[in-house]
């Protein structure tokens, strides 16, 4: 409910034309309202005195409000849809702004599936409800007085009459209503049950067919699928029912004017248009009821994403320049230091991801970090650019704390691969050129082939010009981080970050990047997280890190003599096998 | 009678229920290639519910009967008995209405209560076929249809489906009906009444058709911009990361906002004359009501009509409109509903593997002796991936495949489980062509645990049992703790009935591995199959994995699958497959001294590393 009224603020900029499909609403259906009253003109006025006069000029009177109508209803309707989709555009806007907006903190605790159907169907649930509103839902209200008004107008005994059939079928709305979202909820349970039934077992189907559970998975579908279909059966039964009642309650009022108000008739209390126009009004009555029963059910699930996008609208990105934030100068020599550093993803987490993290990295120094998975490597870059705040202790980058400098004047000097290659739909020379769109091509193929990717690129159908399919698919893994390193070169960092993104790469073309990264480099500082010995070998240091800490730092030959656990690393990826070989 | 707004009620369901169930996203327009062919099939799955069938048409027959008799009889009311203040009669008549109406309502109520049942019924079967039919699909199926792709298909399709049978069949049938009938009955009441409505009737088809060419038109185009913006945001939240490091936001920003922009564009466009439908024919109905109020006025002091009928051709005018507006509602549903189910015939009619040959080998249990005879094998006839390949292992040996990334490693693994049948060549078990053997047998003595092993969302207990049904719970937390995963199993929250989340988001790498490791112990199978076991691990949780494998290789004829040659030192023989073919094999030390391929594979890995 509060979120609806939060989000109406999107509907704001539009109120001029919301206001008027609403009066234009208030004309057609004032005049739909006419029209029966008019009838019963042609019936009591014209046919049964005879008077064709009354019938003509009724006639046309009534064609040129059914004409001015159907311009009024276009006229709405046209409005309605134009506010809805504004509404719909703005809410992606203000999503799509409010995500760009977010840090790495902010992006952990949501998934991009969640994000997306927030973007398209929230917003849609959203826009249809504005829409809905403007064009039908103040119909109704409306619809349901005038025909009452109308009716006690026309006869005044007939119209208290009915109002007790008026309040039951209230009533029976209102049991309808407020069980179908229920029900519904209670099937969507099952059928997602069976869907998550069925994903699994396509996912896993290597498995399931290796263990030839075909059987016992067919029988465990049949359980859901016949939970699912008698469930479904039974609220679909119950729907079934909601439709005919109502009808029987009109079907019942209008037997009951035919009978009473033809009673009435005979007594001379009513005329035989009035009995007709009444029949008309009771129908016009009835139905605005039902549309709003309906609109609950859209209130609801409108609510719901309401609910949805307020908490992402207002989420406020974890890290934001302060407001006398300063710009970093040019780094020229850069020095990065940690000062018992601590950090971790939230606050209620037992063990840190980091802890008393002591570092001071000088320009000119190719450091590598090694260390098993969630030992914090990945993290120590990310703090770097300040993707993450430390938790606790000092972040210094030329002696200024990071949270004290503008953001993107460090991103602009730190250019980062991360471990996950992340390459966009364009061309090669495009993804090459992220960082720095202005790039010269003679720039873009110096970095290509310090990345040793010019080769491979000239290979490929259009050369700089090969389209990358979504996500890259059409380049093997070695290829896109190639081509994310060359990205983070063309950038001329002062400081580069590598987050074990050579993986992929065999060991020579490994080796030549390193190499070429010597001079690229020179005077600057790279940082590199490593998984294979090899790759971190000859660094000029080496920092083994181990469950947050930093566990030793030293160059290789240093590092096999004093530390255990560079040590079994080294083992376990050697092997004694090595040693009888060599 | 129905109520006057049924139109304004229908797509409020269908909004209602298209938020949960379609991501709100617009209707689908589009069409079958064979639609008779799929309403023929679909028509099957209601053939044995054809008694309930019956019944629903005669109950629809009855509503009907029930909609035109009311309105009728109340002109014979107005006419007969008001006009001649016959209070007995008109007392009767009433009661003949009342009695009629609630038939009618009755009769509604009814057709859908049996409707529903038979629609989820053969719904039901449908599923279950497909579903087990999803069974016995050939490998190469899954290789071309992702989860994704295929669940978000099956689950639409079937959905679309359900709509049209379960709703649309029994209101196409009684709309057809009454209006026919009311048709029918203008003309038997008055000649000239009748006519002058028969003039608004292709009217209302004409506008109908007039705005569903522009609303088809219209939705096409906004699915392709809908497209192009959900590419844009998924490229851009996905990611996101990268265009935060390299400061690109405000370029992300401009095309989002234009292709936002363009969306909102073809919205508009195509709404506007989606929901058009009902204003105009709201007017048109009321339009309907004025050319018989002046006419039948004018014909009835001509004394050509009477008021009565006047009154009763309203009421009709207002039933005929109703149905009208549903048909083109209808006549997508259906359209959608066929295009669905041609798509899941068509995975129903793909052929399933190769069933067994009926002189079959029966195989419980096995000594493990596999050889290829100069095996070929390929994906599609003119690439072939396995090339004249021979192998022998003996029971209980260890066998390396090893080689660059797309050399065929895991095909080889494939073609041992019978994922996919080979082309020339023959592979034996035991002697036996694997072909000449039960296809369950065969997999039920094989075990597989590979790169990135799937575990259900279920406990953890369940998980393991996977490997084979009729173990006591002793017997799992027995292979657990052979596999060594007993350990951490009892330090989860429900120990082993921990539920596991989809893809086991709250289990480790490793900790998913020695899962796998464990079920693969409990289905104690004679042939093991590690592929890429330990290459999402770090090199010192390997370490601690690898004792877990060898307790579970122990005795087994295992095919070992590694890009880490150290994990391979140990093999009886280690087979270098290159592009398909094997080019060397012998024992690690054997292969080094020959300083061939495998000694360059090796030195590449190990170059230049001082010792």
């Amino acid at each position: 409910m509060k979120d609806i009224g939060e989000l109406l603020s999107f509907v704001k900029p539009y109120w001029k034309k919301s206001l008027l499909a609403l009066i234009l609403l208030t004309l057609v259906v004032i005049s739909d309202l006419a029209i029966p009253r008019l009838v019963q003109r042609v019936i009591d006025q014209g046919i049964l005195k005879g008077d064709m006069q009354v019938v003509i000029h009724t006639f046309l009177l009534m064609l040129a409000i059914s004409v001015t109508n159907m311009i009024f209803a276009i006229g709405n309707n046209n409005l309605s849809v134009q506010v809805g989709e504004s509404v719909a555009r703005d809410l992606r806007e203000a999503l799509f702004l409010k995500i760009q907006s977010f840090s790495y903190g902010n992006l952990d605790r949501l998934q991009t599936g969640q994000l997306l159907v927030r973007l398209s169907s929230d917003t849609t649930v959203f826009q249809r409800l504005v829409q809905i509103s403007l064009r039908i839902g103040t119909r109704a209200p409306l619809l349901m007085i005038g025909s009452l008004i109308f009716m006690f107008n026309t006869d005044r005994n007939l119209a208290l009459a009915m109002m007790p059939l008026l309040f039951l079928t209230l009533v029976i709305i209102v049991f309808y209503v407020s069980r179908t979202s229920p029900l519904y909820m209670t099937v969507q349970k099952k059928l997602d049950k069976l869907n998550t039934l069925l994903q699994e077992n396509i996912a896993g189907v290597r498995l399931v067919r290796a263990f030839v559970r075909r059987d016992y998975e067919s029988q465990r579908f049949e359980v859901q699928n016949e939970e699912f279909t008698e469930r479904n059966i039974k609220v679909m039964q119950f729907m079934a029912t909601m439709s005919p009642v109502l009808n029987a309650m009109v079907n019942i009022g209008i037997v009951a004017i035919i009978w009473g108000g033809g009673w009435q008739a005979i007594q001379g209390g009513v005329t035989t248009g009035q009995l007709a126009a009444f029949i008309n009004y009771l129908q016009t009555t009835l139905s605005p009821l039902m549309i709003m029963g309906n609109l609950a059910n859209v209130y609801a699930a409108a609510s719901a994403s309401a609910q949805r996008i307020q908490e992402i609208l207002t989420t406020q990105p974890e890290i934001q320049d302060l407001p006398d934030a300063q710009p970093v100068p040019e780094l020229i020599h850069p020095k990065i230091e940690f000062e018992r550093v601590a950090f971790h993803y939230n606050s209620n987490y037992e063990t840190p991801v980091l802890r008393d993290v002591n570092l001071e990295i000088r320009g000119g120094q190719k450091i590598g970090i090694l260390g098993s998975t969630g030992a914090g490597k990945t993290t120590l870059l990310n703090l770097i650019p300040r993707f993450y705040d430390v938790t606790q202790g000092e972040l210094k980058l030329n002696g200024a704390d990071v949270r004290q400098l503008k953001q993107d004047s460090i991103l602009e000097q730190i250019a980062i691969v991360p471990q996950e290659t992340v390459l966009f739909s364009g061309s090669v020379r495009d993804n090459i050129r992220y960082g720095r769109p202005q790039a010269s091509e003679d720039e873009v193929i110096a970095a290509a082939k310090a990345a040793q990717a010019h080769e491979f690129i000239l290979n490929l159908p259009q050369g700089y010009d090969t389209h990358i399919e979504e996500r890259g698919v059409n380049l093997s893994g070695g290829q896109k981080q190639r081509i994310a390193i060359a990205r983070a070169l063309l950038m001329r960092p002062a400081i580069l970050l590598l987050d074990d993104c050579t993986s992929a790469v065999d060991l020579e073309t490994e080796s030549k990047i390193q190499a070429e990264l010597e001079t690229w480099m020179r005077d600057k500082m790279v940082l590199f997280v490593g998984q294979r010995i090899s790759s971190v070998m000859n660094a000029d240091q080496i920092i083994v890190m181990d469950q947050g800490r930093i566990s030793a730092i030293g160059k290789h030959q240093q590092l096999l003599k004093t530390s255990p656990i560079y040590q079994e690393i080294y083992a376990s990826q050697m092997g004694n096998g090595v040693k009888e070989g060599v | 009678m129905s109520l006057q707004s049924d139109r304004d009620r229908q797509s409020f369901d269908q909004s209602a229920r298209l938020v949960p169930r379609q991501g709100g996203r617009p209707v689908r327009i589009e069409k079958a290639r064979k639609p008779l062919q799929a309403l023929y099939r679909l028509i099957i799955y209601l053939l044995p519910h054809r008694w309930s069938l019956v019944l629903v048409i005669l109950f629809v027959v009855l509503s009907t009967i029930a909609g035109l008799g009311g309105p009728y009889l109340m002109g014979v009311a107005v006419d007969r008995y008001i006009a001649s203040k016959n209070l007995a009669g008109l007392a009767q008549i009433s009661v003949a209405m009342l009695v009629i109406f609630l038939m009618g309502n009755a009769s509604d109520a009814a057709s859908s209560w049996i409707m529903a049942r038979v629609s989820q019924a053969a719904l039901k079967r449908l599923r279950k076929e497909l579903f087990e039919h999803i069974q016995v699909l050939p490998m190469s199926f899954f290789d071309t249809h992702p989860v994704g792709e295929l669940m978000s298909r099956l689950t639409n399709d079937i959905e679309a489906i359900n709509q049209a049978v379960s709703q649309n069949v029994v209101s196409l049938l009684s709309s057809v009906l009454l209006m026919a009938g009311i048709l029918i009955t203008m003309f038997i009441i008055n000649l000239w009444l009748a006519l002058a409505s028969v003039v608004v009737v292709p009217l209302m088809l004409w506008f109908a058709e007039w705005i569903a060419r522009y609303t088809r038109k219209g939705f096409r185009q906004l699915q392709k911009q809908l497209g192009s913006l959900n590419s844009v945001m998924e490229e851009s939240i996905s990611g996101q990361r990268v265009i935060k490091a390299f400061r690109r936001n405000q370029s992300v920003i401009e095309a989002f906002r234009q292709s936002n922009q363009e969306v909102y564009k073809a919205a508009v466009f195509a709404n506007s004359y989606a929901l058009l439908l009902m204003p105009i024919t709201n007017q048109l109905g009321n339009l309907f009501v004025i050319a018989i109020a002046g006419l039948g006025g004018w014909l009835a002091i001509q004394g050509l009509t009477t008021v009565g009928d006047i009154i009763t051709f309203i009421t009709y005018a207002r039933n005929f409109v109703n149905p009208l507006r549903q048909l083109s509602n209808i006549y997508n549903a259906i359209q959608a509903a066929l295009a669905g189910a041609e798509r899941v015939f068509e995975i129903i009619d793909t052929p399933p593997e190769i069933p067994d040959a009926p002189n079959a080998y029966a195989m419980p249990s096995l000594e493990g002796d596999v050889r290829f005879d100069q095996v070929y094998f390929g994906y599609n006839a003119e690439k072939p991936v396995i090339k004249n390949m021979s192998l022998e292992a003996k029971a209980g040996q260890t066998i390396a495949l090893v080689g660059p990334t797309g050399a065929g490693k895991t095909t080889v693994a494939n073609l041992i489980t019978r994922f996919y049948e080979i082309n020339k060549g023959r592979i034996t078990i035991d002697g036996k062509d694997i072909r000449q053997i039960k296809k369950d047998d065969l997999r039920r003595q094989i075990g597989l645990v590979l790169q990135d092993n799937f575990l259900f969302s279920a406990t953890v207990m369940e998980n393991i049992r996977y490997g084979r049904l009729d173990a006591t719970d002793e017997e799992v937390m027995e292979a657990a703790r052979l596999a060594e995963a007993d350990h951490f199993i009892r330090q989860l929250p429900q120990g082993y009935q921990t539920v596991l989340s989809e893809r086991a988001s709250n289990l480790s790498q490793g900790q998913r591995q020695l899962l796998a490791i464990a079920r693969a112990i409990l289905a104690d199978p004679g042939i093991l199959i590690l592929d890429e076991a330990t290459s999402n691990v770090d090199t010192r949780t390997e370490i601690r994995l690898q004792s877990a494998l060898l307790r579970l290789m122990e005795g087994r004829t295992s095919f070992v699958i590694a890009h880490r040659l150290s994990t391979i030192r140990d093999a009886d023989q280690v087979l270098v497959i290159r592009d398909g073919e094997i080019v060397e094999r012998g024992t690690h030390t054997e292969l080094l001294q020959q300083q061939g391929f495998y000694y360059q594979l090796y030195m590449s890995q190990f170059r230049g590393e001082p010792i």
